[in-house]
């Protein structure tokens, strides 16, 4: 069954691409196909976390514009044979973008591949739209802190209402996946608790990446975490959330209190 | 030595709601305006003092063409009091007010504040409450004129509800209440966990940064006494 996946946030820098190629490798390694799709127009990245940024040649405005065709302009991963990419124009913007030709791409990738992940741009605009109207469920990345988990309260609310599936009056399935989460900083207060965060935003959690310094050296060398480092800490969060987004059971994959972190894993929305 | 104390005047933050026709014109203009005036010639006046709205939504004008067009209901006798569905580019400094309340546009959910058209415009009092079982995101904003809002779950940062009656939230509040919205005094605000950013009944409103500490975090009802905004714990 095709899944149309969009990870979002409405906040900007909190680990949308990053977490939209971890998981997109952590899917593709486990034997999925899976298309990751850059909807950034203009501010393009996720080329560069990926390390195809050399081997760009016709991008996402392309193919809906019909200038190039869809296999035109998919990167397959050099790593992971069932990793493809279509990446974002950079010098165009968001208005290059319609609606149709949006929708046309999708269900023309829905044929190919069994996950098709959006990488929203930030914001609440056009771009952050497109990239969620035809989406099967959503990956809400969130950092625990206060602005971040007010936008992404905001994007919930837009998920809910400006969705294809949403228009339809269908449930749009929506997974929390929070992002830099430091347990020590956490505890002294300098950052929200993971139960604040799900007490606000009443979501079901799908993860919880721990901050970490594997996160900028892998996305330097142009691999997503869960490949260039697997053992660490922030990749076998990935992994784990992967594994949970195609419906298995993952058991906790947080350093730190297991006790803890295995009894949150277990928890549902409010 | 009496002491002159100045009254502060208060803003009050008042909202109404009216029923107004809607005309919405289609290209061609002037086939739109034949049609409209064969519609005036059976009934001369019919829009005389009646407050009309223009959705431009299925129209494709650029900002001369409607211009002209203002005029030409102008002078048959129609006053244009708001534009919806337009762009906002389009809209000059000298044209009707762009509105968004409309009930399809945005994300608010509006009751009894409707347009039906077809009826004579008078803002009927239909007591219909409105019960939500959902949380209210941020950036949503809920408005019930004609009654009571009771909310199943919280309302967020950001969040507004607005109702004609009282304010029942029986998760947090962390957004913003307006009870009593069309002058209803005796309304009342009750919510179980107090974190609001603004409560206001009748248009007398406080901001959280007013609200006395040991308010916070409980559950409390907000009333008016005297005109003043009085807010205790439940």
């Amino acid at each position: 069954m095709v899944k149309v996946l969009v990870v979002t946030s409405g906040k900007g820098g909190v680990g949308k691409t990053t977490s939209t190629a971890a998981l997109g490798a952590a899917l593709a390694e486990g034997g999925q196909n899976v298309v990751v799709v850059d909807f950034d127009v203009g501010l393009r990245n996720l080329d560069l976390v990926l390390g195809a940024e050399r081997r760009v040649v016709f991008d996402l405005i392309n193919v809906v514009q019909g200038v190039a065709k869809l296999p035109q302009a998919l990167i397959r991963d050099k790593r992971i044979d069932t990793l493809s990419l279509l990446p974002a124009s950079q010098t165009r913007d968001k208005d290059a973008l319609t609606e149709e030709g949006v929708e046309r791409v999708i269900a023309e990738l829905r044929e190919k591949f069994d996950w098709v992940i959006c990488d929203s741009p930030a914001g609440i605009e056009r771009g952050a739209i497109l990239a969620m109207r035809f989406a099967d469920a959503a990956v809400i990345v969130t950092n625990p802190e206060v602005s971040s988990v007010r936008d992404s309260d905001r994007i919930i609310g837009m998920l809910d209402s400006k969705t294809a599936k949403a228009e339809k009056g269908e449930r749009i399935e929506k997974h929390l996946l929070i992002t830099r989460y430091d347990a020590a900083r956490a505890a002294r207060g300098e950052m929200l608790k993971i139960e604040d965060v799900l007490e606000i935003l009443s979501t079901p959690l799908l993860g919880v990446v721990p901050e970490s310094q594997d996160v900028l050296r892998a996305s330097n060398l142009g691999s997503p975490v869960t490949l260039s480092n697997k053992t660490s800490a922030p990749a076998r969060a990935y992994i784990a959330a992967a594994k949970k987004l195609k419906g298995e059971e993952a058991e906790s994959a947080i350093s730190g209190s297991r006790g803890l972190f295995g009894k949150l894993f277990g928890r549902r929305a409010a | 030595m009496p002491i002159a104390v100045s009254q502060r005047p208060s803003l009050r933050l008042l909202s109404r709601s009216f029923m107004a026709f809607v005309l919405a014109p289609e290209n061609p203009i002037a086939n739109w305006l034949a049609e409209l005036d064969l519609a005036l010639r059976r009934s001369a006046g019919f829009f005389a003092d009646r407050p009309v709205i223009m959705d431009l939504s299925r129209a494709n004008l650029s900002r001369h063409d409607l211009t002209q067009l203002i005029a030409d209901l102008n002078s048959r006798g129609i006053r244009i009091l708001g534009i919806e569905g337009t762009d906002p580019i389009l809209m000059d400094r000298d044209f009707p007010p762009r509105l968004r309340c409309s009930r399809v546009e945005g994300d608010r959910k509006m009751i009894g504040g409707g347009l039906d058209g077809g009826s004579s415009p008078e803002l009927s009092a239909r007591p219909s409450s409105l019960l939500l079982e959902e949380s209210v995101r941020s950036g949503q904003s809920v408005v019930c004129l004609t009654g009571d809002v009771t909310v199943v779950g919280s309302v967020a940062s950001g969040a507004d509800v607005i109702a004609g009656g009282s304010i029942h939230i029986y998760g947090t509040l962390r957004g913003r209440a307006l009870a009593g919205a069309n002058g209803n005094t005796d309304a009342r605000i009750f919510c179980s966990r107090n974190e609001a950013e603004l409560l206001a009944i009748d248009g007398a409103y406080r901001t959280a940064d007013d609200m006395e500490a040991n308010l916070r975090r409980q559950p409390i009802q907000a009333r008016l006494d005297n005109g003043m905004l009085m807010i205790t714990t439940v």
